[in-house]
């Protein structure tokens, strides 16, 4: 509690006993106006003097004002112990509303707790500490075990352990080396790295997830928005119904006094805060609980989409895959050493980055004669065309060939092949396989079991590699051997035949799917630590490669979204019920100050839920 | 330019919303956003006015709810 709110609940206490005291005391007529108003100025002058100058500075309908001007009438009216205790109650309320929004604050701030502070910047053989932010591209800084990363960079020298859960819920450390990419916001377990910075503090992986999960706001989800435009004009109208209330029955029906009374109840509930408050704070909650999870929602409108999945499309490799290959086979045609055929393959391919490349260097082992490649071209969706010693050399899938006019041996076993040819004949191919995530089948199983309608498998690969990889997944679609512009055309397929109402979700691993990302209702990208792309495509972001978690996310979404509209009917209700008994005649002053603070409370603390996720240990 | 003020001691929701629709009046702000649970302000408005206009806005802050302050 802050000292703030220790004053107030000081005040509360003694304004509490001294309003005992008055409702036993034996006094009547002025007597009994006195001691009702010594509570009542004991807690409430704050309420009255901010009234006041509130009304100084043009705020009409500020709730001090309406708060002062209902327990005011209700002295007037010689109703002093309801105008004493209404203010007592209205206190305890708002301070319990400070103290939970204090409290939200606190674990959003724990969340946040990933900036680091300070930097030890090496500089001529010096260490320095020095701010993040006054670190350039190329310095080199120094990490010690305990310590937070302050910037991306790759580390020259030692080696580590690195907890990341603070980005993405994962336990498990990771190793660093030299020559390896450390990210900011991780921990430095065990042994002091040096590290060459690689982005500047405002770029960081830190910094990026910062500003992500501060701006999330501003995407406000349907229902935020309406309660936004809702409370603009709720206030002003109850206002208007009270002074309607207050004058006009009495004209037909007499009873000035207590129709007055009623206006005064009206006055009471006016104040939209149970919701101003409990709504955002409930999606804020959901997206704060899911990056603590490792999963960043970029705004509220894409929580209330995850929602309501209907149809999610998965990338394959990386997504669903591990995204690792190995060279499984190597099948030269007659005359051709496998020697022969892997080199080839490896030379052709030495440039690229792809994860079939990669497998075919590693099978290769050592060092490439980089020299013996030449004029290396990629050919998007089908391979790369190169000279290796002099002679043009293809290497891709069967398209690839078949576009050449060569005949391709076919396969039948699991996995991707890599066709080689050269000079114009066929050398043979490489299967190379990749293995599903240990999670891919239970990722599935759960987003069918939360009733998502449809799940489908886009890859580039092969109708026989891609329906040889699925098979322990319960897919109910699969969409083989697709370019990249066929992906797209694929998600748009899809969008047109979800069910209305229903959203689509594009998972994929960031890299070469951006188009896909935008195009669809959600996109998901995961492994995104240390990938900006993944970071700046998607609208929701996995910071691991764990697929599992978007059924997470779609719990967390479907909670959080219970909870907003919970909130909204509870509030709502609660309030329109008062309007309504004081319309009748029959709402007391004691149950309007319930319907407004305790309803704000009650709302704030259900809204509070939304950031306590359940952490399922996978 | 696009600057982040702290608000201190922003305890009304419904005052933060009131904030933001009365800085978006103003003449030369393009984007304003106050941030309740972070008590952050956002603003995005003319380089060339753009104290004047920062001004303007921590007045605003102090119209609407007189116990928050706007740190400049």
């Amino acid at each position: 509690m802050s000292k703030k709110q220790k004053k107030m609940l000081a005040r509360i206490l003694a304004g509490g006993a001294l309003f005992l005291a008055a409702e036993l005391a034996p006094v009547e007529g002025v007597a009994r106006l006195l001691v009702f108003l010594v509570p009542y100025f004991v807690v409430g002058w704050d309420v009255l003097w901010r009234a006041v100058r509130n009304i100084a500075h043009g705020q009409v309908f500020d709730e001090n004002f309406l708060m002062a001007l209902a327990t005011v009438g209700a002295l007037a009216l010689g109703q002093y112990d309801e105008a004493s205790g209404v203010m007592l109650f209205y206190q305890v309320g708002e301070l319990f509303q400070s103290y939970a929004v204090g409290r939200s604050r606190q674990s959003i701030a724990a969340l946040m707790d990933i900036r680091p502070d300070s930097a030890n910047l090496e500089r001529d053989g010096e260490i320095e500490e020095v701010d993040p932010d006054d670190v350039a591209i190329g310095d080199v800084i120094v990490i010690r075990p305990g310590e937070k990363i302050p910037l991306d960079g790759q580390v020259l020298e030692g080696s580590s352990s690195i907890d990341t859960a603070a980005l993405t819920g994962e336990s498990m450390p990771r190793m660093v080396e030299p020559g390896g990419e450390v990210i900011s916001g991780c921990v430095n377990l065990t042994g002091l790295l040096r590290v060459r910075v690689s982005r500047e503090f405002g770029d960081s992986t830190v910094s990026r997830i910062l500003d992500l999960v501060e701006n999330s706001s501003e995407k406000k989800a349907r229902t935020e928005a309406f309660i936004t435009r809702f409370a603009r004009w709720y206030t002003p109208i109850v206002v208007i119904a009270a002074a309607a209330l207050a004058f006009i029955p009495p004209l037909f029906v007499g009873d000035f006094r207590g129709w007055i009374t009623s206006a005064l109840t009206f006055l009471v509930i006016s104040c939209p805060c149970a919701l101003v408050i409990s709504i955002p704070l409930s999606f804020f909650g959901g997206i704060g609980g899911a990056s603590r999870c490792g999963i960043l929602v970029k705004g509220g409108n894409y929580l209330e989409a995850l929602a309501k999945l209907d149809t999610v499309v998965f990338d394959k490799t990386g997504t669903l895959t591990r995204g690792t290959f190995e060279v499984v086979q190597v099948a030269p045609q007659p005359g051709v050493s496998q020697e022969d055929l892997l080199l080839t393959a490896a030379l052709a391919e030495q440039y690229s980055n792809h994860p079939i490349s990669q497998s075919l260097r590693r099978a290769c082992g050592g060092e490439l004669a980089a020299e013996r490649a030449r004029d290396v071209e990629e050919i998007a969706g089908r391979g790369v065309r190169a000279m290796v010693d002099g002679q043009e050399v293809l290497v891709g899938n069967a398209r690839l060939l078949e576009d050449h006019g060569l005949r391709v041996p076919g396969c039948s076993e699991a996995g991707t092949l890599v066709y080689v040819a050269r000079s114009g004949a066929c050398l043979g191919y490489i299967r190379i396989a990749d293995q599903l995530k240990p999670t891919a089948a239970e990722a599935i199983g759960r987003l069918k079991q939360l009733g998502v309608r449809r799940t489908v498998m886009l890859t580039g690969d092969s109708e026989t590699a891609a329906k040889a990889a699925a098979a322990p997944l319960a897919l109910d679609e699969i969409h083989a051997g697709l370019l990249p512009a066929d992906k797209v055309q694929h998600v748009e397929d899809l969008l047109e035949t979800k069910a209305p109402g229903g959203q689509l979700a594009f998972v994929g691993d960031g890299v070469n799917d951006a188009p896909v990302l935008s195009r669809a209702d959600v996109g998901v990208a995961m492994g995104a630590l240390g990938s900006d792309a993944a970071i700046e495509a998607a609208d929701v972001v996995l910071m691991d490669d764990d697929p599992a978690k978007i059924a997470l996310a779609v719990e967390i979404a479907r909670r959080t979204l219970r909870i907003a509209r919970q909130n909204i009917v509870f509030a709502l209700g609660v309030k329109g019920i008062f309007l309504l008994l004081g319309v009748l005649r029959m709402a007391t002053m004691w149950g309007a100050v319930f319907a407004d603070v305790g309803v704000a409370i009650i709302a704030i603390l259900n809204a509070m839920r939304a950031l306590k996720v359940p952490r399922k240990d996978t | 330019m696009r600057k982040v003020f702290k608000l201190t001691d922003l305890d009304c929701a419904h005052c933060a919303q009131k904030m933001e629709d009365a800085i978006a009046k103003l003449d030369g702000v393009e984007k304003v956003h106050v941030n309740f649970l972070a008590q952050k302000l956002t603003l995005v408005a003319d380089d060339a006015r753009f104290d004047e206009i920062a001004r303007q806005a921590a007045e605003i802050c102090h119209r609407v709810e007189p116990d928050c302050t706007l740190d400049i």
